[in-house]
């Protein structure tokens, strides 16, 4: 392994944790008093030191050793946090992950920001201030991460502990339930290996667990039931235990308990067959924690001091090419399937035909093939949230305003071009919660609202899509003073008669920004369009809902997966297209008595007795093409903020899974297409944006809209 | 000695010659990914005549445009000998319709006389050169002009 990839190493490492730190600092908030996680986070900030100083980083190891310094003395409860504390923690957090960033980069960092930051650290550094790097080793284990650390250790220049010495702390005695399943011999462990690499820790007593073996008439010979409990006293932490079972993981069932008490054997009915022990385990691989074991415990998001007390989940770091060119296979793959199938269809086999059912299970086999590798791609939003935190603090210290960040749904895994994209989007829209979302202290306290201002993050997949919320509970849009500044800008005629929808609609106009002086944070001319336009790259939509006095709701709705979805192959004009199935909320076939023309030549279809405007989907297009059928198809189509549309397209042909493959040759989007796709016969049909088709040519009786198209303000 | 002859050697390149709106241009040979037939192609709306649609090039889509109207020339006429250049341009393909491909030429880079000073109206700022073979004048093709910056 060359330098520069142990570098490379290093630095992924770094990014876990950083995560840990930033995780365990939230959870310190809630539990200053927690052993766990405050060691968490020393044990992060000192492994980044110890990285850095065998690649020589001296600033970092400056800082991160301050800073470590500081953690001991809380450690050692020499110094006890308090809300300043706290804050000097999450801002040398902040500085630490930047002094990381750039030592990775390569580039300069704000070394004044960092004195400052130090200065700070300061008056906590007590009398360990000048401690010499060996006083630092606390026989901590390695790091969080595991196994992920070795290369690292390699290096002589790393001040890892040593795990010779003894702990100041003093001999501690954990209760060990160790059950292993039989896959743990399948792939080849030997839990004598275990047990003698436990015994090298201290004082191990062992009790053979035989309690789960069943009777013989139910004994399956191919599982395995004896488990063992066993005693060990030692000196080193829990993190030097269950490193021991890192290698099994996943392959036998290991519940750690401090002290005396003996872990429950069983934390399901006795009688529950063994088998479920070996079905279970892959299931809840890592979770040392008794919580989690049991199936019917539910995880709850909110626990964020939990998370930190479990061991390193077994994972695989792969360039991320590999699993693109695999996506991209994968693509074929189903391209190729419908490809196949469209063959055996022109064959008109009788249905009795074997190949038709064998082509069934092919075709469900390349879909379960795909949702499997598209699962690859999927990542929690948690990172992306906790940098949010960060923002909220910066935010509110630039405005003077008191703001908090509750994250919920952090789990919540979407495709990681969806975060990597939603990174700006999302730190402006935070941004604006606090500086415009939120009212200072003083009013909110006249308000008679907590002088601390909530920002609420959250993240739900419903119903194919992922909704990621940013809510805040400041004073709402101020309709009055956006219509004010609509009307400033000539983006609404002055007499235009708006609902309160349309203008909170009116904060994603180009250009537009409501603050009356330009502040620090927002309003350096990127507005909420800009978000708007990101989020609609990402094939998603953003709404807004306000109300008075109790604060807004941004909305971002995205699809769950930005390669694949179902659509209807139709036909426009002489062209084939592909409507995604989730914009549509019904299809209409109308007779001529449900067409009513207004005014000049706008067409109005009669649905259940409402008039719904139709829009001509190849006259949109510009396609010039005769129409293939004398009895078109609607699509009854919502916008947001504009009812419904009928998009008038020729015939409906099949309902099919497409792979969508982007345009992005193309400079600027096409009016009207979002992406393109390939069909059965090697052809390539176009996927149609019906929003931007339906609000681009929907007529409307309202001036408004015409402004609004006139300002290339699209879809309101 | 040798060493300069070497360096000739080296210096020699290998360009693709075709008609695109009755003139003969090449571009370099290394520049071309693959020469396909003409098959008709999705349109695409919106978008100016000389880009004429996408194609499926093995599960990529491909843009295709029409070279002879980029250059001004108006529109390709169909014919059996029309074929696509498919050109690799950064990360990604490009198709460019054409009449016909004619050969592959040989040449030292002494033998292409730069247009950078007689460059005028818009078609030839497209062009990088000239090369003479067997007295007629073929013209380089500045690949990023005609196609934009890769993106």
């Amino acid at each position: 392994m060359s330098k520069s990839s142990i570098r490379d190493t290093f630095f992924e490492e770094c990014e876990d944790l950083l995560e840990a730190l930033t995780e365990g600092l939230t959870a310190l908030e809630h539990a200053p008093e927690d052993d766990e996680v405050v060691n968490a986070v020393f044990r992060a900030v000192h492994s980044i030191k110890g990285g850095a100083g065998a690649f020589g980083l001296h600033d970092l190891v400056s800082f991160a050793h301050s800073f470590e310094t500081v953690m001991d003395r809380v450690r050692a409860r020499d110094l006890s946090i308090d809300r300043a504390l706290m804050r000097i923690f999450h801002k040398s957090g902040d500085k630490l992950a930047d002094l990381v960033e750039a030592a990775r980069d390569e580039s300069a960092f704000d070394a004044t920001a960092r004195d400052a930051v130090l200065k700070e650290l300061e008056p906590f550094l007590g009398d360990a201030h000048d401690a010499t790097e060996d006083e630092m080793d606390f026989g901590f284990a390695t790091t969080p991460i595991g196994f992920e650390a070795a290369p690292l250790e390699l290096d002589p220049g790393l001040d890892l502990p040593n795990p010779g010495l003894p702990d100041a702390a003093g001999r501690c005695s954990y209760q060990i339930l160790f059950v292993p399943s039989a896959d743990l011999y399948r792939h080849g462990h030997e839990p004598l290996l275990v047990l003698d690499h436990l015994a090298e820790l201290g004082q191990i007593e062992t009790t053979l667990d035989l309690r789960a073996v069943p009777d013989f008439d139910t004994l399956d010979h191919s599982s395995l039931y004896p488990g063992w409990t066993i005693r060990l006293e030692t000196d080193r932490d829990r993190a030097a235990v269950e490193d021991v079972f890192e290698f099994v993981e996943g392959l036998c069932r290991i519940e750690i308990a401090e002290g005396d008490e003996i872990p429950d054997p069983d934390p399901e009915p006795a009688l529950l067959p063994v088998a479920a022990y070996c079905v279970e385990a892959p299931d809840a691989p890592a979770d040392a924690d008794p919580a989690t074991t049991r199936p019917q415990a539910p995880r709850a998001d909110s626990e964020p001091n939990r998370e930190s007390q479990k061991g390193p989940k077994p994972t695989l770091r792969v360039d991320l090419d590999r699993v693109d060119r695999l996506i991209n296979a994968v693509g074929e793959l189903i391209i190729n399937q419908a490809m196949i199938n469209q063959c055996i269809e022109e064959l008109e086999l009788p249905p009795t035909s074997q190949i038709l059912n064998e082509i069934e299970d092919y075709k469900l086999l390349a879909r379960d093939i795909q949702e499997g590798v598209m699962a690859i791609r999927a990542q929690p939003v948690k990172p992306l949230f906790q940098r949010m935190a960060r923002i909220v603090r910066e935010a509110s210290e630039a405005t003077g305003k008191q703001a908090r960040l509750t994250t919920l749904g952090e789990n919540t895994e979407v495709d990681k071009t969806v975060i990597e994209r939603l990174a700006d989007p999302l730190t402006h829209m935070i941004r604006n919660a606090v500086d415009h979302g939120l009212e200072t202290p003083d009013v909110r306290r006249a308000a008679g609202k907590d002088a601390s201002g909530t920002i609420r993050l959250s993240a739900a997949h419903r119903s194919g899509n992922v909704i990621l919320e940013i809510a805040d509970d400041g004073a709402g849009i101020n309709r009055p003073a956006v219509r004010r500044k609509a009307i400033e800008k000539g983006l609404i005629a002055p007499d235009a008669d708006l609902t309160d929808g349309e203008i909170d609609n009116l904060l994603f106009a180009p250009g537009f920004s409501t603050a009356a002086e330009i502040s620090n944070l927002s309003g350096r001319g990127v507005g909420m369009d800009v978000v708007k336009n990101a989020v609609q790259k990402l094939g998603g939509r953003i709404t807004v809902t306000s109300t008075d006095g109790e604060g807004s709701t941004f909305a971002i709705i995205l699809p769950l997966t930005l390669a694949v979805m179902d659509g209807f192959v139709v036909s426009v004009a002489d062209q084939t297209m592909v409507v995604p199935i989730s914009s549509i909320l019904e299809t209409v076939s109308a007779s001529a008595n449900d067409i009513h023309i207004m005014g000049h030549n706008e067409r109005l279809l009669l649905l259940r007795g409402r008039y719904i405007p139709i829009v001509d989907v190849a006259q949109s297009l510009q396609l010039t093409g005769p129409s293939p059928t004398e009895t078109p198809i609607y699509l009854i189509v919502q916008n947001e903020g504009m009812g419904l549309s009928a998009l008038e397209i020729g015939e409906i042909h099949d309902q099919r899974q497409i792979v969508v493959k982007s345009l992005d040759f193309q400079q600027g989007s096409i009016p009207g297409i979002s992406a393109a796709t390939i069909l059965g016969d090697g052809k390539i049909a176009l996927i149609l944006d019906t929003e931007e088709i339906a609000t681009r040519n929907a007529p409307s009786s309202q001036d408004v809209m015409s402004m609004l198209q006139f300002t290339g303000f699209e879809d309101v | 000695m040798s060493e300069a002859a070497e360096l000739t050697v080296d210096e020699t390149e290998e360009f693709v010659t075709f008609n695109a709106g009755d003139q003969m241009f090449c571009i370099k040979i290394t520049q071309i990914r693959e020469i396909r037939r003409w098959a008709p192609v999705t349109a695409l709306p919106h978008t100016p005549p000389d880009v004429l649609g996408v194609m499926n090039l093995r599960g990529a889509v491909i843009p295709i445009i029409d070279l002879s109207a980029r250059f001004g020339f108006g529109p390709t006429e169909p014919r059996e000998r029309n074929v696509v250049i498919i050109a690799i341009h950064g990360d990604s393909s490009v198709g460019m319709l054409v009449q016909s491909v004619s050969e592959i030429l040989s040449i030292a880079q002494g033998q292409v006389q730069d247009t950078s000073e007689v460059r005028t109206s818009a078609s030839s700022n497209y062009i990088t050169g000239i090369i003479s073979s067997n007295d007629t004048m073929i013209r380089v093709i500045d690949l990023d002009a005609v196609l934009g910056k890769p993106f």
